[in-house]
């Protein structure tokens, strides 16, 4: 297996299952046959008596060390072929980095371009390059075989190829706290075409910058636009509402208003809204990150969610 | 534990010794044996909740979204039963429990070595399940980090962490202690003719495992209090802000946690290779290879941590060497098996309980290690790492493996300890149900994890759904047997028909004194004249 001719990273893997679990199944059966045969065969209401008393055999021994460790050999082999097409990134590839946090992905492109789903163009390799910001987190696209850790302060990546358009499943491989199971989004692949007028789509500038802004950091991974409940209170008519908060250990009711929002992007762990957990990382912002995003919830915040809404919401 | 309900013995037995009766002749008692009870109950005990949270977290994953508890609940559940069922069952289950009872008898000693030491051994193992526990509802509530701690995570989580570590690091120690007691008992107080070519085979891997025990554990002690320091002091030795490195904490974690796996599978398999000779009443085949091979087992399986890091972001290289190496693992655990089958032959076999549960053990400890291949495999261990396939994996090798065999142990061993017997129709069907549920669960998440499901994941996408239900119906079938197969042993132990010295016909010498056995074993020192599977001998030294 030459990993310059493999084409994908599914085409480099598959095979490697197939061969492992392929003889593993052969030696289960041999085993789990054999012990069945000998227990109907030599069951003591057949076999009063051991007909035997062989203590070992030495070529028997030699043969059943000798042949398990070709097999094993073989498929250390085998896999080790097929890890070294998922480190190889064929050249030409378009690079993508993605940002883990608890609990959201988000990707940007070269361009500067960024989004909450991972836009790829079908048929054309993409190399992810993949950066913590608090906890390790996973990547992790089961469609292609692909898994590794972002761990803060080390560049990794990964790479894969979607060679048909259509929608692939991103987990989150790697244990990170209440929102884990929540940190899901998709690998969209377009037709090259299609991703190329996306890819230099400026969303319209002005229009929602304050989702944006809520999209570029992560923020919808644990509060939903749609009033739906996620782990943190949801944004949907969030200004103005009234909330009970436990400040220092003890509950008061407050209105939001702009001094809450600022406290609770800047300073979260200081007002916890009663019956959610105290785990909002704080998120140091720019002033005028601030403005627009507090200025997005007092227009009545979320407008319906379009192509960009949750995958996860829209399944259910 | 009534002593007054056995018949009278010709020696005192070990139960009605000293005239001293109550709680503290139990919790200060050196008798090897009474230490042994001691840690199988309380081993027991923390099995059985240990249970109760896994069952609780299949109810939890019967369908997605919520279904009885919240995210934090379930995250602090499956960390809880990990912890439990690692550091309280599995890994002091087989050395303190059954190699605390037995193996002094099989080398014909009176005790251990350290019988004190031995003592505060099991004293160590509760103090710190204690502080484990205490952890659970102090501070910032029970961990919610899975049971490996990874950093930043477990340096960050506000829940009782530092407590819970700082109660595995006690632990930590009572199983040193009791590997150091088992090689010095195992090398000094052999009887008068026990050569090590006669030792019993769960003897050699007691002896194999006592190594792992006192080679490896001090390392998780280190990266434990680690762990405090940089939640304490802010150390920041895994914090790369600080110039640490998040990775190196999981080469130190698995540096103990990888060997702790043979801590667990090797006297299980020491088990297997005494029950199946018993029951096909002809000698064990290739007695050196299985002896053999749990010291190579022990010595290579020390080298393989790395396995479980290969999509940490470690170099390729070393990805090479930990995948080479865990291959090589393999070759003498597929030695046992095969040595195990071949006992079978043209033996005499009587498929009694404990001889079910060491065959249901071969194929499943089979299914376990070669699903264990695709995970020692580079290529393919990057698509199933982290996903449901290894939870599915390791418990087919330490449930169906090592908690099977403690079952086999259970039904095998404990008459000898009681002077009674369980009822053996109840036995026969509490196992299949377990083989059954066993499979139906553990199989079903095999199966999810080829499917892409990440493993610790509260929530799921519909496409995963049916196989989790099936998953969860099969761990209620696996409950039921449980419950049926304790029920039958414990009320058998009470009340069941008396046994003689020799139930099973073994060759050993725990069958060649009275059950339950007196206080020193043995009247007069045994002078051992045959192989411990040499059946014509039976029921003599």
């Amino acid at each position: 297996m030459d990993p310059n001719l493999i084409t994908t990273t599914q085409a480099a893997v598959d095979p490697v299952f197939k061969f492992i679990f392929g003889a593993c199944l052969l030696l289960l059966v041999g085993i789990t046959g054999a012990m069945i045969w000998f227990v109907i065969r030599y069951h003591r209401s057949r076999a009063p008596e051991p007909t035997s008393t062989a203590e070992g055999n030495v070529w028997l021994e030699i043969i059943w060390t000798v042949l398990p460790t070709l097999l094993v050999l073989a498929m250390f082999y085998y896999g080790w072929a097929g890890y070294l097409a998922l480190r190889n990134v064929p050249k030409g590839a378009l690079e993508v980095t993605a940002t883990a946090r608890m609990w959201s992905w988000n990707f940007t492109y070269a361009n500067g371009k960024s989004s909450p789903k991972l836009y790829v163009p079908a048929g054309k390799p993409v190399k992810v390059n993949l950066v913590a910001t608090d906890v390790l987190h996973g990547f992790y696209l089961p469609a292609f075989r692909v898994k590794r850790d972002l761990v803060p302060g080390m560049k990794n990546y990964a790479w894969f190829m979607a060679t048909k358009s259509g929608s692939y499943d991103l987990f989150c491989s790697q244990y990170c706290g209440t929102g884990h199971s929540a940190m899901i989004t998709t690998v969209e692949a377009l037709p090259p075409a299609e991703f190329d007028v996306w890819l230099n789509r400026r969303e319209s500038a002005g229009e929602q910058p304050g989702k944006e802004l809520l999209e570029k950091y992560g923020c919808l991974g644990c509060h939903s636009l749609d009033g739906s409940p996620k782990i943190g209170p949801t944004f949907k008519g969030i200004w103005g509402r009234s909330v009970t908060v436990v400040t220092a250990g003890a509950e008061r009711t407050l209105f939001v208003d702009v001094p809450y929002l600022r406290r609770a992007i800047l300073e979260p762990k200081a007002d916890i809204v009663k019956g959610f957990p105290p785990i909002m990382p704080a998120f140091p912002l720019k002033d005028e990150e601030l403005t627009t995003i507090i200025g997005f919830f007092k227009s009545g915040g979320p407008a319906p969610p379009g192509r960009d809404g949750d995958k996860h919401e829209e399944r259910k | 534990m009534n002593p007054s309900d056995h018949p009278p013995a010709v020696f005192t037995s070990f139960w009605n010794d000293t005239g001293k009766t109550g709680i503290t002749s139990w919790i200060f008692s050196t008798d090897h044996k009474r230490i042994g009870l001691l840690y199988f109950w309380s081993v027991l005990g923390f099995f059985l909740t240990a249970v109760l949270l896994g069952l609780l977290l299949r109810i939890e994953l019967m369908a997605p979204g919520r279904t009885i508890m919240g995210p934090e609940t379930y995250n602090a559940l499956f960390t809880v039963h990990g912890a439990i069922m690692v550091f309280l069952f599995i890994i002091p289950g087989f050395p303190g429990a059954f190699g605390n009872l037995v193996m002094p008898i099989q080398i014909g000693a009176r005790d251990v070595s350290f019988p004190r030491l031995n003592l505060f051994s099991w004293w160590l193992y509760m103090m710190g399940a204690a502080v484990i526990i205490i952890s659970l509802f102090t501070g910032g509530g029970p961990p919610d980090t899975g049971w490996t701690f990874y950093v930043p995570f477990s340096a960050r989580t506000g829940t009782n962490v530092s407590l819970a570590v700082f109660g595995v690091f006690i632990v930590g120690f009572s199983s040193i202690v009791t590997g150091v007691n088992f090689v010095t008992t195992i090398h000094r107080l052999r009887a008068p003719g026990m050569s090590w070519d006669r030792l019993p085979l769960f003897v050699w891997s007691l002896y194999a495992t006592a190594w792992v025990q006192i080679l490896a554990t001090p390392i998780l002690g280190i990266t434990l209090v680690l762990i405090i320091a940089e939640r304490v002091l802010g150390v920041g030795l895994f914090d790369p802000m600080k110039g640490g490195d998040p990775v190196m904490y999981q080469h130190l974690f698995w540096i103990y946690s990888h060997p702790a796996v043979y801590i667990m599978i090797l006297p299980a398999m020491g088990v297997i290779s005494e029950i199946i000779p018993v029951f096909s009443r002809k000698p064990v085949f290739g007695y050196k290879m299985i002896a053999f091979s749990s010291i190579a087992i022990a010595a290579a399986g020390s080298l393989v941590w790395g396995h479980h890091m290969f999509t940490s972001g470690m170099s390729d290289r070393a990805i090479l060497v930990f995948s080479f190496l865990t291959f090589v693992v393999a070759i003498p655990s597929a030695i046992k098996v095969f040595n195990w089958v071949s006992t079978l032959y043209r033996g005499s076999i009587s498929l009694e309980a404990p001889m079910l549960y060491a065959l249901s053990f071969i194929l499943l400890f089979s299914i376990g290690g070669l699903t264990g291949l695709i995970l020692g495999a580079a290529a393919t261990d990057i698509h199933v790492h982290d996903t449901h396939f290894v939870v599915g994996h390791f418990h087919y090798v330490i449930f169906g493996g090592s908690g099977f065999a403690l079952f086999g142990a259970m039904h095998y061993w404990l008459p000898k300890f009681y002077g009674r017997r369980y009822a053996e129709k109840p036995a026969l069907i509490a196992w299949g149900l377990m083989f059954v549920g066993f499979n139906i669960t553990y199989f079903s998440m095999m199966v999810l994890g080829m499917k892409g499901m990440p493993r610790r994941y509260y929530d799921y996408l519909p496409e995963f759904a049916p196989l989790n239900l099936v998953s969860t119906v099969g761990s209620w079938i696996l409950a039921v047997g449980l419950v049926l197969m304790l029920v039958n042993l414990i009320r058998g132990l009470r009340k069941g028909e008396p046994v003689g010295n020799n139930p099973w016909g073994g060759a050993t010498l725990e069958w060649t004194i009275p059950s339950p056995p007196p206080t020193e074993n043995f009247p007069e020192e045994p002078v051992v004249t045959h192989g411990p599977y040499d059946f014509s001998k039976a029921g003599t030294p």
